[in-house]
């Protein structure tokens, strides 16, 4: 069992995402990196759908009653077990009684703590991932209790050596695109504008989606609504990107111009509000 | 039986990496809608195991797909022949499933105000809400959220142009030319006419919405004694939505 002390910004659990109900409009949901939730999984060799929490910059100070091993990926918010600073992408061994807390943001925006054997909360529609109307809590809270299982230090576990990545695969401003069923809908010289623009992400991206600030391409192009992915960007008439993330609807009708690889979904994850980037146009 | 089977040119669209978008011609019709549906239940019985997921809405179905498992072609070689293949009508049932619904004006915020618009009754709203059969064209936007085509012409009517913060779980709306079930407390912009007791969309159930996309739903015009009673029910498990089977 581990207690929440602090809740932090916006904590909740994920894992690989809620597959199989698409058709009843459930989103997909699950890391928004999974990179990096790969990552904390793989150092502890947990199962890739293991559930992880995901910590959105500012990190929560949780208290464990049980002893565990855990690995922290993806962003760096300056994690310390007993006020004592530790690494990320490292395995350490947490005894009962201990508490685990972040400090300063460093790098990045979203950090993946996993323990050993993931997270045990309840399992809606097949998976853990929290989302609003479907798991029973959308975001931890002070005095929240989480489940664990109890770690054997006699068993033969992983080493999990210290992964040395001085710099993170998301410290780039380029985000890996395919074009989407709509691209062609506009000419050339429009779709050279996508392109070639810097993009700056707004202040009212989430985990649905991520609004993005320049008026590029005003149009008039309307659609039927159709199916939607996470990574999927869409032009809104207005002439602005709307990158869908993770928790995104499964149905749009706003033309849909580029599709994210599942890499530069990770990538925008780890980016803030006020970012810039641009779309790097890649084939199959 | 000797049924015709309507074919359509489809236009199949890599969508990723691992998705794969199939378009029919680009317009609402049921006879589309329900190609679309004989067409995923011909795929779902072939159990294919790359396969990850499955949704359609109007004219476009989109599978997603384990692309380390099958390349995009192969599976588009896959999809057309099982298209092609096929000699009859799958028999998919399609239900049509009664909504009950109470138009009190607690409920129906927006019900007084609509009819001074349309110059006619409260009751002529209600009346022309409950006469016809709307076809489930997919779910979407929210868990459970069903994008209904047959309103009245007589009963569109624009969006709020402020839209409320909170418009109850259950509520029945109406919006430019369509409407629906808010399934869960959303903000919304919606004029609100009424509302159904039952839980449209629940997911501790291990399908938390029986309806698919091709059904069809009615709406019934119930008392707020009526409503009462669905709701307890609802809570304690024990209602169960009242459903025909669609003989086309």
């Amino acid at each position: 069992m581990i207690k929440v002390l602090k809740s932090g910004l916006y904590t909740s659990i994920q894992d690989t995402g809620r597959v199989g109900f698409r058709n009843l409009g459930v989103p997909l949901s699950g890391a928004m990196d999974s990179i990096s939730a790969g990552f904390a999984n793989a150092l502890l060799n947990n199962k890739k759908n293991d559930a992880v929490l995901e910590i959105t910059m500012l990190g929560p100070k949780l208290e464990f009653f049980k002893t565990t091993q855990i690995a922290i990926s993806g962003a760096e918010i300056s994690p310390k077990i007993n006020n004592i600073s530790i690494l990320n992408n490292k395995v350490y061994t947490i005894n009962s009684g201990d508490v685990l807390s972040f400090g300063k943001l460093i790098k990045g925006v979203r950090a993946y703590l996993a323990v050993k054997g993931g997270f045990k909360t309840e399992i809606v529609l097949k998976s853990r991932s929290f989302y609003d109307g479907i798991t029973s809590k959308d975001i931890f809270k002070e005095n929240d209790f989480i489940n664990i299982d109890k770690w054997n230090p006699n068993k033969i576990n992983t080493t999990g050596g210290l992964l040395k990545n001085k710099i993170q695969f998301f410290e780039t401003s380029i985000i890996e695109v395919y074009k989407g069923p709509e691209l062609e809908l506009f000419d050339k010289k429009q779709q050279e504008l996508l392109l070639v623009s810097n993009f700056t992400i707004g202040n009212t991206s989430n985990r649905m989606g991520y609004r993005l600030e320049e008026i590029v391409l005003k149009h008039s192009k309307s659609m039927i609504t159709s199916p939607v992915l996470p990574g999927t960007v869409q032009l809104t008439p207005e002439g602005k990107l709307i990158v869908l993330m993770k928790d995104a609807q499964t149905t749009g009708g706003y033309p849909r111009v580029f599709q994210l690889t599942e890499k530069s979904i990770a990538i925008l994850a780890q980016k803030a509000t006020g970012s810039i980037f641009n779309f790097k146009l890649i084939s199959i | 039986m000797n049924l015709k089977l309507s074919s359509y040119n489809l236009e199949f669209k890599q969508f990723g990496k691992d998705a794969i978008l199939i378009e029919w011609p680009k317009e609402i019709s049921e006879e589309i809608l329900l190609d679309i549906r004989n067409f995923v239940f011909e795929i779902e019985k072939q159990k294919l195991q790359y396969i990850i997921d499955i949704n359609f809405v109007y004219y476009s179905l989109l599978i997603t797909y384990d692309s380390d498992e099958v390349g995009y072609l192969d599976f588009k070689n896959v999809l057309n022949l099982l298209y092609f293949k096929r000699n009859s009508i799958s028999n998919v049932t399609k239900f049509v499933w009664h909504i009950p619904v109470c138009y009190d004006e607690i409920f129906g915020f927006d019900l007084h105000f609509l009819a001074f618009e349309k110059k006619c009754t409260v009751k002529d709203i209600v009346t022309l809400h409950c006469s016809t059969n709307y076809v489930v064209y997919g779910i979407g936007f929210l868990p459970g959220f069903l994008y209904l085509g047959g309103l009245s012409e007589k009963l569109h009517y624009p969006r709020r142009i402020q839209p409320r913060l909170k418009v109850p779980m259950g509520s029945i709306g109406i919006g430019g030319t369509q409407t629906g079930i808010y399934p869960k407390n959303s903000p919304g912009g919606w004029q609100i006419i009424g509302k159904t007791p039952i839980t449209i969309f629940n997911s501790n159930n291990k399908i938390p919405i029986e309806i698919e996309p091709g059904d069809e739903i009615r709406f019934l015009n119930i008392s707020l004694n009526e409503f009462e009673v669905i709701e307890k029910k609802c809570k304690a498990g024990n209602y169960e939505l009242y459903k025909e089977i669609l003989n086309d």
